[in-house]
């Protein structure tokens, strides 16, 4: 094994598909036992081995068509440069124009760029102004400095021999020099654009979510994806817990009835956990939009650790929103609710009358209640009691607020008035703000 | 461990798909190549994939095609140890101690000390937890097989974390531990296939032991090829016609969309009808054959008459 199959694996974890160190070995034997002479059957092997979903499939496949292949300029045959004839006598430049002879070259020269480029340390490419760089790098690893002092040399010769000769050193650097820049580019898509897109994602993460961009927003939604997939392994154990050493003396004696009562099987008690119920009530007026869309998409995306979770939006009256969201693509969804549930004035007062007038069945001693929102209530009756009486109702009442805590409380705000009722208030800006917050929320089922 | 039987099915690649095709089971390079890299890795193939694309038949067909003992193991919320691995005959053993009770009494009547009668009493004590006591289940019965078998995990997902586990044990070193006897190790090691409908996502552990096959629904030219080996006797203008439709069918928005089971369901109803062609009075009588919703039945009532008309088109096109 040439170390491809490594490279192939760190192109692949960048990629986003999580091979194991036990796995790569597995792909070694399995490439030892294929052989590399059936492309389909090498890449059909390894995508059995290493990939484990269908997605990290569909990722798979790409990678390996884009890393097992030569880069594009090698396919065309036209590019022979020059024939033996053309020889300039001195060997290391003749051994730099070999390469560039059309067929006979082909394979010399795939094998030494690749050797070339990784002497150049190309695999560590990050950005594409790096590119320039690189090719640069190869080309010198190559050998080429006595070819370009040469031609050099012949350029400021004027007979037609030495700008014949000129001519077809020119060419041949021009030929490598392309060669190069095929396959640095070929590294920077498998190397360096994953590895800065992993890093532009980490930082979005942290960014005060009203302030981003679209771009960031595309980027939010791979990472949400992945921070739900994280979370739903974290809360998704065992739901019972064998309490070990205590006789379920009934189940016992019921089970062994048939066995003249000798207690041959054992039933020991055990304690069930709930399933965490959560009812998410968001303002959706203009300045919580954008985090009611993370928090939503966040919730939805935990579907399979969340079974039962209803939400409710409002900025006037209060309305149940699952139906959209559980029929429509995320994205439609979420406008139209903005475009129906938003866009009055925002009456907080009014919303918890209306839950409790509508809604008050969905709460009991096992709910979560999430609530997001600024708290601004635009002078409204903030109708405290009937908050307390849904505190009083529900398991947890957990606030995520939008704003810092030192605006809490200045002009129309209500927070520090619902603050005292709730479980737990917390400000919540950015998307990893509202990781932590579910996760706790989530905890409280643990 | 001696490796698994060499049976020239398992060969090669090639070899597999020809093997399959000879039972009837139409298998593409992804799944010949994931069976030989099982075989000769020695990992178990978990098979992910919608319901009814020939995920159990895979199995099935395997076993045919190599004539290997097929074990099943049906899994399902709470199945545990005692229903998947082994269990001691308790009745059994209730009934021997009744019966050997007398005979007990006498043994430890000729000894004179306590020491002697319980020295007595341990040599007999293993009787009770032996082979001839043992109940094997699926795991283990297919570790016991002498020629090499398939045991087929069916729908892994079913199960609770804790059954996962269990199988660890298992598909690592093919052995499982009995701890009255001792460590049962596989004599050929079986070619273990689970097949898992994605209820939920399954743990990262059971993942990373296994090689991954995901079988989507097939495109046109594997699903006629299907077709024609599951319904011979189909007429190959409809047989076109049919597959056109249910092709067209799966991009449309419905919630369970057809798959390789309702085509041949599909198929075969149409056989049995004695239809000719497809039209769009027999398409609206028999969808239900395809669509196992009434949502998505009502869904496309409007569009029947257009994917038909395309389907046939097409088949008319390609002939």
């Amino acid at each position: 094994m040439d170390g491809s199959l490594a490279g192939f694996v760190r192109a692949l974890r960048l990629a986003g598909v999580q091979a194991s160190t036990a796995e790569t070995i597995d792909a070694a034997r399995a490439m030892a036992l294929v052989g590399f002479d059936d492309r389909s059957s090498l890449k059909a092997s390894l995508g059995v081995v290493l990939a484990k979903s269908a997605e990290e499939k569909s990722r798979h496949d790409r990678v390996f068509d884009l890393y097992y292949s030569l880069p594009l300029l090698l396919n065309d045959d036209a590019q022979s440069v020059a024939s033996d004839s053309e020889r300039t006598g001195d060997p290391q430049i003749d051994s730099v124009l070999d390469l560039t002879d059309g067929q006979k070259g082909r394979d010399a020269l795939d094998t030494a760029l690749r050797h070339a480029a990784a002497r150049a340390g190309v695999d560590e490419i990050r950005f594409s102004s790096q590119a320039t760089f690189f090719v640069r790098q190869i080309l010198d690893e190559l050998g080429i400095a006595p070819l370009e002092a040469r031609l050099l040399k012949l350029l400021s010769e004027t007979s037609a021999k030495a700008q014949a000769q000129a001519k077809v050193l020119d060419s041949a650097r021009d030929l490598l020099q392309r060669q190069a820049r095929a396959l640095v580019e070929q590294r920077f898509e498998l190397f360096g654009k994953p590895a800065t897109e992993n890093f532009m994602t980490e930082v979005a993460v942290r960014r005060p979510i009203g302030r981003m961009g679209p771009p960031d927003i595309e980027r939010m939604k791979v990472a949400v994806a992945r921070m739900a997939k994280r979370l739903s392994a974290k809360h998704s154990q065992r739901r019972r817990i064998r309490l070990h050493g205590q006789l379920d003396f009934r189940r016992t004696l019921r089970a062994n009835a048939g066995l003249d009562g000798v207690p041959v099987n054992l039933s020991f008690k055990h304690k069930r956990r709930d399933k965490p119920r959560l009812v998410v009530v968001c303002d959706v007026s203009g300045s919580v939009a954008a985090h009611v869309r993370f928090l939503l998409l966040f919730l939805y995306a935990l579907h399979g650790t969340v079974a039962d979770l209803r939400s409710f939006g409002f900025s006037h009256r209060l309305q149940d929103v699952a139906a959209p969201l559980e029929t429509m693509p995320f994205e439609d969804a979420m406008d139209l609710i903005l475009r129906e549930v938003g866009g009055g004035a925002t009456d907080y007062g009014q919303a918890w009358v209306d839950l409790r007038n509508q809604h008050w069945d969905c709460i009991d001693r096992r709910t979560t209640v999430l609530v997001l929102g600024d708290g601004r209530s635009n002078q409204t009756n903030p109708r405290l009691d009937i908050f307390a009486e849904l505190t009083e109702r529900a398991k947890r009442v957990v606030w995520l607020c939008n704003e810092p805590p030192v605006r809490w409380g200045s002009g129309d705000s209500c927070m520090l008035q619902y603050r005292p009722l709730c479980t737990h208030v917390t400000h919540c800006a950015s998307a990893s703000d509202l990781e932590r917050a579910i996760d706790e929320a989530l905890q409280a089922y643990a | 461990m001696k490796h698994a039987s060499n049976s020239p099915g398992l060969a090669s690649i090639e070899a597999i798909t020809a093997a399959l095709a000879s039972v009837g089971y139409i298998s593409t390079r992804q799944i010949s190549t994931a069976l030989y890299l099982a075989h000769h890795l020695r990992k178990p193939v978990l098979i992910e994939g919608p319901a009814g694309v020939g995920k159990t038949d895979l199995a099935v067909s395997v076993a045919k095609a190599l004539s290997f003992t097929l074990l099943r193991l049906q899994c399902y919320e709470g199945l545990d140890d005692n229903k998947a691995l082994y269990e001691w005959k308790y009745g059994k053993q209730l009934l021997y101690t009744q019966i050997l009770k007398e005979k007990i009494g006498h043994l430890v009547d000729k000894a004179d000390s306590l020491q002697s009668a319980f020295g007595k009493l341990t040599d007999f004590q293993d009787l009770f937890f032996s082979r001839d006591f043992l109940e094997p289940r699926p795991l283990l019965q297919a570790m016991e097989q002498p020629g090499g078998s398939v045991l087929l995990i069916d729908e892994v997902d079913k199960s609770e974390e804790s059954f996962e586990a269990l199988l660890l044990e298992v598909l690592a070193d093919y052995q499982v531990t009995i701890p009255e006897i001792g460590t049962i190790r596989a004599q050929v090691p079986p070619l273990v296939i689970l097949t898992s409908n994605n209820t939920r996502e399954l743990g990262d552990a059971l993942k990373r032991r296994c090689l991954h096959l995901h079988i989507g629904f097939p495109g046109a030219e594997l699903e006629r090829q299907v077709l024609r080996a599951r319904v011979p006797d189909i007429a190959e203008l409809l047989l076109r016609q049919l597959v056109s439709f249910v092709q067209s069918l799966r991009d449309e928005n419905i919630r369970k969309p057809p798959s390789i089971a309702e085509s041949v369901d599909w198929a075969r109803t149409l056989l049995l009808l004695h239809a000719p062609v497809l039209d769009e009075t027999l398409v609206r009588d028999t969808l239900n054959v395809l669509l196992k919703r009434e949502s998505d039945i009502q869904e496309m009532q409007g569009r029947l008459a257009a994917l038909t008309q395309a389907a046939v088109d097409q088949s008319v096109g390609s002939i």
